[in-house]
């Protein structure tokens, strides 16, 4: 098993200047994993359709033709399987990535995932650690239907145990896959279908985007400003980032100033950026396409009420109605936070 | 199975199985004393030294012993919700786990496990509470022992009831397809809690289940130490030689309740239930063979007695944890208060 007391094994650069090359979202997570698989025998890949398929969502495209299949293996469709066997191989010191293909399947793996991936380290009293990725294909939009098209972040945020993150572009893809398989904790690496670059899906412009060529960190549980902004605070991430920043810019020619919070990271949950960013703004609107109740979105209210209720001068919440995700397009773009229902709470944001 | 695997049974190692036996009874009847000694007059299961759920495993003592015999401190051992038996034969220390079961700050988890969560990395020893979930994992330290050209394995201890878990079958498929060293052990005591055998098992034998997907199953039909000896010899022999996993069933015994306080009232055979405890049989057995002598059994008795109250002495000495501590560990990093 793991040394307890082993330290971080390298010293990385953080957050280093974007540079100008150009990668998609899903070659940026590819190339942090291979730039630590050169490194590190101890990790693999493992999960279904990972190897010659390249994942689903093209999160290990052209890793088994560098590795072989030695070290990115197709599994069974056994998902309690092959999750609990990358616990046990992290347990014994190896820093497995497994793929769970989307993040829906949990309902049939999730006993290994929240009793065992996340509570070792803590029944053991910190005497055995779990260094283990386990990354998962998050969101809608493209008529997926209700069992294939959830976000659920929250779902995993509200368990104990487990860091869990959310890029919403190439860059922090890149970084937070390299601090996740560094961490000597348990990560689930959540990632947006549609920030993806997918040439099969409708793409966000920015799910292509500068990227450095070395390996860097992004830290986990930092927020980013992603553009700042003095009248309205919108916390959010993935997809959603890109909806609110397309948003910011139409408001912008109106005299509109919209400050938008990248997440990144639920746990751990910069609440002190939040709260800074609404100390600023006095008006708060939180973009989340998880289900609307009992999840992040009121996590983040709470965060800045619990520090101080006079801040908030309004608070609006654009997230998924506590419905199961509709099939129908128009149906499902009624639930979505789209860019209308953004660009509409920021407006009553604004008469308040 | 191929008999080349088979390790001769010496009458040392008869002497083994059994004080590895009396051993395990030892710890469990101290554990039961303390656990109602302040649980008096009336029953609360939160109350005392020992609070909780207690799943003693008196009974079971062959399926132990049989099969840890074969392992070393280098191997994997995933057990169940009803752990101390596999515990105590793999070589987990007695007084960290005691404390762990006391909640003691000196325990193997500092307290934050207790008695279904002990973890000892010094012996790649794990248990979980929920059943046949303890199987993937052992997958995993299989799959990291033959990575690293090692010839360790992992063993993986579960219930009958557990073989009616989906865990149990996809575990049973991937170990198999990747030809893992892997042992899976099963452990039939009749009961799932208070539903019998024949009302959760559409199979006689989980060894049936074991030829479906395609590894070597055997089932021991009488909770003979010397029997699951034999079988385990053979299966950890394969899986050392990168021949891939195995599975063997126990027909053992549920001596006691499913947990303490449990009185059984379902179960009919409830007034003959000791007269199948393995140990005095076993114990007879080698008396009559020769290869036991009254005094040799009242020695082992004494040691495992000393051992054991080492143990609780130990637990009921050590600090419990601040409760101020109660953030620490969640993380690696960070809040350890």
């Amino acid at each position: 098993m793991t040394d307890a007391s082993s330290p971080r094994r390298l010293a990385l650069p953080t957050e280093p200047a974007a540079g100008s090359r150009r990668l998609s979202t899903a070659k940026a997570m590819q190339e942090a994993i291979a730039q630590r698989m050169d490194r590190d025998d101890s990790v693999f890949v493992m999960g279904e359709d990972v190897g010659p398929y390249g994942g689903i969502f093209s999160s290990t495209s052209g890793l088994i033709e560098r590795f072989g299949p030695d070290r990115i293996l197709d599994t069974p469709i056994s998902e309690t399987a092959f999750i609990g066997l990358g616990i046990g191989a992290a347990v014994e010191g190896m820093r497995p990535i497994v793929e769970l293909m989307f993040a829906d399947f949990f309902g049939v793996c999730m006993d290994q995932i929240y009793n065992h991936m996340a509570k070792i380290h803590y029944e053991s009293g910190g005497n055995v650690r779990v260094p283990m990725v386990l990354m998962t294909a998050t969101g809608g939009g493209y008529s997926d239907g209700a069992q294939h098209s959830q976000c659920l972040w929250g779902t995993f945020a509200h368990l104990p145990g487990m860091k869990v993150v959310v890029p919403s572009n190439p860059y922090d893809a890149k970084g937070l896959m390299t601090s996740a398989i560094e961490t000597d904790d348990p990560v689930i690496f959540m990632f947006h279908k549609g920030i993806m670059g997918l040439g099969w899906m409708k793409k966000n412009r920015r799910s292509v985007a500068a990227v450095p060529e070395e390996e860097y960190l992004v830290p986990i549980g930092k927020a980013r400003i992603a553009r700042a902004g003095t009248d309205v605070t919108i916390v959010t991430l993935a997809l959603s980032v890109h909806h609110s920043l397309d948003v910011a810019e139409k408001l912008e020619a109106e005299g509109i100033s919209v400050e938008v919070l990248d997440l990144r990271s639920l746990v751990p949950l910069d609440r002190e950026a939040i709260v800074r960013s609404v100390a600023k703004t006095g008006r708060l609107i939180v973009v989340d396409e998880d289900y609307q109740s009992f999840g992040l979105s009121g996590e983040v209210i709470a965060a800045v009420a619990e520090h101080d209720p006079t801040l908030l001068r309004s608070v609006t919440r654009v997230a998924v109605p506590d419905v199961p995700i509709p099939y129908a397009h128009q149906l499902e773009y009624a639930v979505l936070p789209t860019p209308a229902r953004i660009e509409a709470a920021v407006r009553d944001a604004m008469a308040t | 199975m191929t008999p080349t695997h088979s390790q001769a049974l010496t009458d040392d190692i008869r002497r083994g199985l059994l004080d590895t036996m009396v051993l395990i009874r030892t710890y469990e009847e101290a554990i039961r004393r303390e656990y109602y000694a302040d649980k008096q007059p009336a029953f609360d299961i939160g109350a005392g030294l020992v609070p909780g759920e207690m799943h003693l495993s008196a009974g079971q003592e062959p399926v132990a012993a049989g099969v840890c015999a074969h392992l070393t401190g280098d191997d994997a051992l995933t057990a169940t919700h009803r752990p101390h038996h596999v515990a105590i034969a793999h070589g987990v220390a007695l007084r960290p786990m005691t404390a762990e079961i006391f909640g003691r700050e000196t325990g193997l988890g500092h307290g934050r496990g207790g008695h279904m969560h002990l973890f000892d990395p010094a012996t790649h020893f794990s248990c979980s509470g929920i059943i046949a979930e303890g199987l993937p994992p052992a997958l995993g330290q299989a799959f990291a022992f033959s990575r690293r050209g090692s010839d360790r394995v992992a063993v993986a201890v579960t219930g009958e009831g557990a073989a009616n878990q989906g865990a149990f079958h996809e575990s049973l498929n991937l170990a198999a397809l990747w030809k893992l060293p892997v042992v899976f052990v099963v452990e039939d005591n009749d009961w799932g809690i208070s539903v019998p055998r024949s009302g959760s098992t559409s199979v006689a034998s989980n060894a049936l289940r074991a030829a479906g997907y395609g590894m070597p199953g055997v089932r021991v039909e009488d909770n003979s130490v010397e029997a699951v000896y034999a079988a385990a010899g053979e299966a950890v022999a394969r899986a050392r030689a990168g021949e891939g996993p195995s599975l063997i069933e126990v027909h053992t015994l549920r001596l006691w309740g499913h947990f303490e306080g449990d009185a059984e009232g379902y179960r009919p055979e409830l007034a003959t239930v000791a007269e199948h405890d393995p140990i005095p049989r076993y114990r007879d057995t080698l008396l009559a063979a020769g290869i036991l002598t009254t005094e040799s059994y009242e020695a082992m008795q004494a040691s495992a007695v000393t051992k054991v109250e080492d143990a609780i002495d130990f637990a009921r000495n050590s600090a419990t944890p601040d409760p101020l501590g109660h953030l620490g560990y969640v993380f690696s990093e960070g809040a350890h208060t």
